[in-house]
């Protein structure tokens, strides 16, 4: 078995490898040899993700046969493991995730290859671009971390299990997700090279690109936020967001992907923004590579122990040769990203972009900065210290908070000047409502002079509110047009309205749902937890919650070991539900682990909902009694939501727009005006 | 049978004060209430003595407990997981609550911040505390981001002014593009026409 899949992969590196030399050849030539040499390194492009396929199929079916003759299934894998588990096997570990990302990206090579027609000497120099990262990717696999190696003697009864952090529902999509996010941003990358070296004329990358560009923006969200989820619901200490030097890496590229997916509008609408919009994208693809590089080389401690070993310094190399080719190209064929507008007025679209992009690149450096401090000290002071959560709370908080207040007064901006007038009728209920929002909070008991958090949770509801409201008054003003016009009902008229452009009106429910996201997150400081051993019948009251002690129950499975708490929840003297904190002893592992249970109180107060999120910690070995850790986490439900609002937002950016209607003019102007034209 | 394998962190075995072991729940309870009769000078005298001990009783107990969360959270556990002290429940972590009562008796002792901090560097090393001192060379760490800013909004400001400054592209003959009034009032019939 194990042979195959090294034969795999060792001919997927051969047809990588003539894939990106056959087709930089043929990038040079004209005549018909050149094109069917091109021809030929598109096919071995192709032939290249059967390879792999073949060899992720071989490393699947091992871990489902239990074949612990090869290392890596004997260190991720144990006979017992639930199917959905010895499947996710393929992304556990450090061997397995590298091929996964190789997989990954010979499937986004396949796809490109096959519609090659829409361009061909662009998709030409993309598809090289690709193929040259695709060998990087199987240069390692087959040198450095094979995960075919073999274990020595004889072959293992049993593997020593995956590790229990990772055995959970969410575990199986989650790396997934990251992956496709990751390794999707080379293919905008890909092309984005590819139009700078070959001086590609106009933007017509851009839209071929687009819906890669935000398909792969929509999987590294949800792979983002997949991990908060992960990390809330297993690692049972309450929270969501660590600020773990790997959580760090992952956030550093949706950054500097959102700057990409917001200017790139002024290139494709103005012809403006070009040098910048290549680096953002080429800051993207070298981020993705240096999150991976961060996961593997064990240069920063991280709660993400995936293994540590020395291809860190491949990952380096490729990033500082990647950073040396992009540098040389963007130097030398400048002259060819001039700029074809000039800004007009500060108050424009195209300004609030400006200064979008400047807060989410000031927000990726505070974190690159960060994350990458202790090495910094290290090396200056002779030794690390620690950059942790108190520090990218106070630093990027605020500028988050500029960030919010951009979200809510771009989209009222229009191209090119807007008058203080329109700002002025289109800003003011938003504006009124937001206010309320804040004066309410303030009225509920929120003292924003007393707290910096306290602050910052009412100036971040201040702001939410005024992006909803901004979405909000967007869609109802659009709609009252339509149905004005046509006679629809409001609800159709904004559903008419959506379609005729998808891409603006998408992009506005996404922000609406990046502002509930925020809501979920302003509850922090508001968050109430109470620690106590608890017998039969004892009590914790926790906020208006009371709960009760019903008893423990154990149970066991080939697999695992475990324990329940049974906690009734009351509220007001009434039995709201009952839940069942648990811990486990994986038997191949022989670790431990903690499941946390929450609650979503929807039922009882749907706005202001909470989680009631309850840990059995174990029991204290003095007193022989087990330890309940209760949490109140109030409003945290939304930032889920918030993330399903998103996702919908992004497949409705991906939709075609309908036919645009053309509005008869009254008297005669210079062309035909548009209902709809215009993000 | 699988039971002792859930026991969980052997050095609450080792705290002599098992109420205080818990850290932060130990917390809880302090506060017990009496009953008093309101009957003579003296008595009413010592009653407003009890009273006023039991207020400053009551103050200090609220301020060791946000003091002991507000330290806890300016702290790492020093396990190596990566987690703040007081949010730290790996399970078998052998620090995180040997830790907290660390801090706990400081706090009691009557530490200020600053001294208490610097008996878990002085212990467990500079990496303990999760965020740079603002002192030395960790004041770049917090200064950095905001000099970043600053020198984006000035780049931003110079690409704008440069943009604003920059003659328009040459057009092609007879093309007029609207200024002024005559753009006002396209962009006023435009927008009267699509209402939008």
């Amino acid at each position: 078995m194990s042979q195959i899949g090294s034969f795999a992969l060792l001919l997927a590196l051969g047809l990588s490898a003539y894939s990106f030399l056959a087709g930089f050849l043929s990038l040079f030539g004209k005549d018909a040899a050149s094109a069917r040499l091109g021809e030929t390194a598109r096919r071995a492009g192709i032939a290249t993700f059967a390879a792999v396929l073949l060899a992720g199929i071989v490393l699947v079916v091992a871990a489902f046969n239990d074949d612990f003759s090869i290392a890596y299934i004997f260190h991720h894998s144990n006979r017992e493991l639930p199917a959905a588990y010895k499947f996710a096997v393929l992304w556990s570990g450090q061997e397995g995730s590298l091929l996964f990302w190789s997989l990954l990206l010979a499937g986004y090579g396949f796809v490109l290859r096959l519609r090659y027609k829409t361009d061909q000497r662009l998709f030409a120099y993309a598809s090289v671009i690709i193929a040259s990262v695709q060998v990087f990717f199987l240069l390692i696999l087959n040198f450095a971390a094979h995960p075919f190696a073999i274990e020595q003697g004889a072959p293992p009864a049993d593997g020593t299990g995956l590790n229990p952090l990772l055995q959970y529902p969410e575990m199986v999509i989650h790396p997934p997700m990251l992956y496709l996010g990751y390794v999707g941003f080379t293919v905008p990358f890909a092309f984005a090279l590819g139009a700078l070296i070959m001086k590609y004329p106009g933007e017509k990358w851009i839209q071929i690109t687009r819906r890669w560009t935000m398909v792969t923006w929509c999987f590294l969200t949800v792979g983002v936020f997949l991990g908060a989820h992960w990390a809330y619901a297993v690692l049972g200490w309450g929270g969501y967001w660590g600020w773990d030097p790997v959580e760090n890496a992952s956030l550093m590229p949706w950054l500097t992907g959102t700057a990409f997916l917001h200017s790139v509008m002024m290139q494709e609408k103005r012809g403006m923004l070009k040098v910048w919009n290549m680096a953002l994208i080429f800051a993207t693809f070298l981020l993705s590579m240096l999150g991976t590089f961060l996961t593997r080389s064990g240069v920063i401690s991280s709660v993400h122990a995936f293994a540590q070993s020395s291809i860190g310094t491949w990952f380096l190399v490729f990033i500082g040769l990647t950073l040396a080719v992009c540098s040389f190209f963007l130097v030398a064929n400048r002259s060819h990203l001039k700029s074809e507008h000039k800004l007009e007025s500060l108050a424009s679209r195209e300004s609030s972009f400006l200064f979008n992009n400047l807060l989410l690149l000031t927000v990726c450096f505070t974190i690159l900065w960060g994350t990458f401090f202790p090495i910094l000290s290290e090396f200056a002071q002779g030794h690390k210290v620690t950059v942790g959560p108190p520090f990218f709370n106070r630093v990027a908080v605020p500028v988050a908070l500029l960030l919010l207040l951009l979200t809510a007064v771009g989209p009222l901006l229009a191209w090119r000047k807007t008058s203080i007038e329109s700002v002025k009728r289109n800003f003011l209920y938003p504006a009124i409502g937001s206010i309320a929002v804040g004066g309410m909070m303030i009225l509920f008991g929120v003292r924003p002079w007393e707290d910096p958090s306290y602050f910052y949770a009412t100036m971040a509801a201040i702001l939410s509110a005024l992006v909803i409201f901004t979405v909000i008054s967007e869609f109802l003003r659009g709609g009252r047009v339509i149905a004005g016009k046509s006679q629809q009902n409001l609800f159709a008229a904004m559903l008419q309205l959506c379609r005729r452009n998808t891409r603006r009106y998408g992009g506005y429910i996404v922000h609406f749902g990046v502002a509930l996201v925020v809501i979920g997150i302003l509850g922090t400081p508001f968050n109430k937890e109470v620690e106590k051993e608890m017998g039969f019948g004892d009590k914790i009251n926790i906020g208006p919650y009371t709960l009760v002690c019903q008893s423990y129950t154990q149970d066991d499975n080939p697999n695992y070991a475990n324990e329940w708490a049974i906690i009734n929840v009351f509220r007001s003297g009434k039995l709201i539900t009952t839940m069942f904190p648990e811990r486990r002893f994986y038997k191949a592992s022989g670790q431990p682990q903690t499941l946390p249970r929450i609650y979503p109180s929807f039922r009882e107060d749907f706005f202001l909902v909470s989680d009631v999120y309850l840990v059995y910690e174990g029991k204290n070995e003095t007193t022989g009694r087990p330890i309940i850790k209760a949490h109140i986490n109030p409003l945290v439900p939304w930032i889920w939501i918030g993330l399903i609002i998103m996702v919908f937002g992004t497949i409705v950016a991906l939709v075609p727009n309908t036919a645009p209607v053309r509005v008869p003019a009254t008297s005669p102007v210079r062309a035909p005006a548009q209902v709809g034209a215009g993000d | 049978m699988a039971s002792n394998k859930f026991q969980r962190r052997p050095e609450l075995q080792q705290s002599p004060e098992p109420p205080r072991s818990r850290g932060r729940a130990a917390l809880q309870g302090h506060v017990t209430r009496t009953k008093f009769r309101w009957a003579s000078a003296p008595a009413r005298l010592f009653q407003v003595l009890i009273l006023t001990a039991a207020i400053f009783l009551f103050m200090g107990a609220g301020d060791t407990d946000a003091r002991f969360k507000d330290l806890g959270h300016r702290m790492m556990c020093a396990c190596g997981c990566g987690q703040i002290l007081l949010e730290c429940n790996h399970v078998g972590c052998t620090y995180s609550d040997k830790m907290r009562n660390q801090l706990l008796a400081s706090i009691d002792r009557g530490n200020n911040d600053d001294l208490v901090l610097q008996g878990f560097v002085q212990e467990y090393g500079p990496t303990v505390i999760a965020a740079p001192t603002a002192t030395g060379f960790n004041r770049i760490a917090w200064i950095m981001p905001f000099v970043a800013l600053a020198l984006g909004i000035t780049f931003v400001i110079y690409v704008v002014r440069s943009w604003r400054n920059r003659p328009e592209p040459a057009l092609a003959d007879g093309i007029i593009i609207p200024q002024g009034r005559e753009l006002d009032d396209l962009r006023r019939q435009a927008r009267r026409e699509t209402d939008l």
